[in-house]
């Protein structure tokens, strides 16, 4: 592990960075106004994003070969949709989830 | 979910999304603390980068010796889909002020982002700034909260993923997806279902060429270009 001090900066201009992605767009934003073909193409974020950081959860990555299905997580997802489908509630989703990986790790 | 935007409901609101940040951030606290950061530089990573995913690179990038101007590229590359988030938040606080903006900006989350698109549909497509700030700060205090209780376990505990509360973060997806997709009216269930279906397969053949973490920013890219065209296309 590095410095203290190089450990520092990097989390200072790795914070500017982070922070610049998040605040940028507001600060724009306020002063301009997106065309629609924009503001329709963003409409779809809220959905590609959620389903892409769900999938990306279901298999493991190996650069160069096509990538290898996480069995538990792909097993514990099923209850957890199920969940979402009777119940429509978040808190017993995410909690059907964990108790729902616990037992597929347990099992397997 | 209603359509209050009170602080109060805001607390209610967070509540299911508040074990993904636990999950996580013990995780992340765990991690860092096992690769020899003490408690108090993990915490501070937490509360200065604030970066979830990205922040798990950063650490592994630190271990290995990297020259600082590539883990800040790392890292802005890995959470730049933050601004296609904020790009999509900002459109709805036009009216308020500056400060309001970037406060809002400065904490926003995957998980703050989705709740309050979710929120949307519950509101008639209003936010208030009371309602996500609360939501941003109570986020951001139980992320610190966590990396250091975890930070303090990285002594004892090695493996992360015994605890099973990594699970949590995509079961919060999944509920959120869900919930968008039957709330959304702006877009018909048909197109929806069909974009999250193309989703699959871009994601796992992407995974062939592409780091996970920037595959997530890509693939929404390309999967918000194929719903406008099959929403000009069917609707």
């Amino acid at each position: 592990m590095p410095s203290t001090n190089f450990i520092i900066w990097t989390m200072i201009f790795c914070g500017l960075a982070t922070w610049l992605s998040r605040i940028l767009p507001f600060v724009l934003l306020k002063k301009f106004t997106l065309p629609p073909k924009v503001v329709e193409f963003l409409g779809f974020v809220p959905i590609t994003i959620m389903a892409a950081l769900w999938f990306e959860n279901l298999f493991h990555q190996q650069i160069g070969h096509l990538p290898q299905v996480d069995l538990p997580n792909l097993l514990a997802s099923i209850p957890t949709v199920i969940t979402a489908i009777l119940t429509k509630k978040l808190l017993l989703i995410v909690i059907v989830g964990i108790i729902s990986l616990g037992l597929v790790r347990l099992i397997i | 979910m209603d359509s209050s935007l009170s602080v109060r409901t805001a607390v209610k609101d967070t509540l299911p999304t508040v074990f993904g940040y636990i999950g996580i951030g013990i995780s992340f606290g765990i991690v860092a603390a096992a690769s020899g950061l003490s408690v108090l530089m993990a915490t501070l990573m937490s509360l200065i980068v604030y970066a979830g995913s990205a922040q798990f690179i950063l650490v592994s990038l630190l271990v290995i010796g990297t020259p600082i101007v590539s883990i800040v590229l790392s890292v802005f590359l890995v959470n730049s889909r933050m601004i296609l988030m904020s790009m999509t938040t900002a459109t709805f606080f036009k009216k308020n002020t500056m400060l309001e903006n970037i406060l809002i900006g400065s904490l926003i989350t995957d998980e703050s982002f989705a709740l309050s698109m979710n929120k949307l549909n519950y509101t008639d497509g209003e936010l208030s700034f009371k309602w996500f700030n609360t939501v941003n700060v109570l986020a951001y205090l139980v992320w610190a909260a966590s990396t250091f209780l975890g930070a303090m376990l990285g002594k004892v505990i090695t493996n992360p993923e015994q605890l099973g509360l990594d699970f949590a973060l995509v079961a919060m997806f999944i509920g959120l997806l869900y919930l968008q997709l039957i709330s959304d009216k702006s877009i018909s269930l048909k197109v929806q279902l069909l974009v999250i279906l193309i989703m699959l397969p871009l994601v796992y053949f992407g995974l062939v060429f592409i780091s996970s973490d920037l595959l997530i920013l890509i693939v929404t890219l390309v999967g918000c270009a194929i719903g406008v065209v099959l929403k000009h296309a069917i609707d």
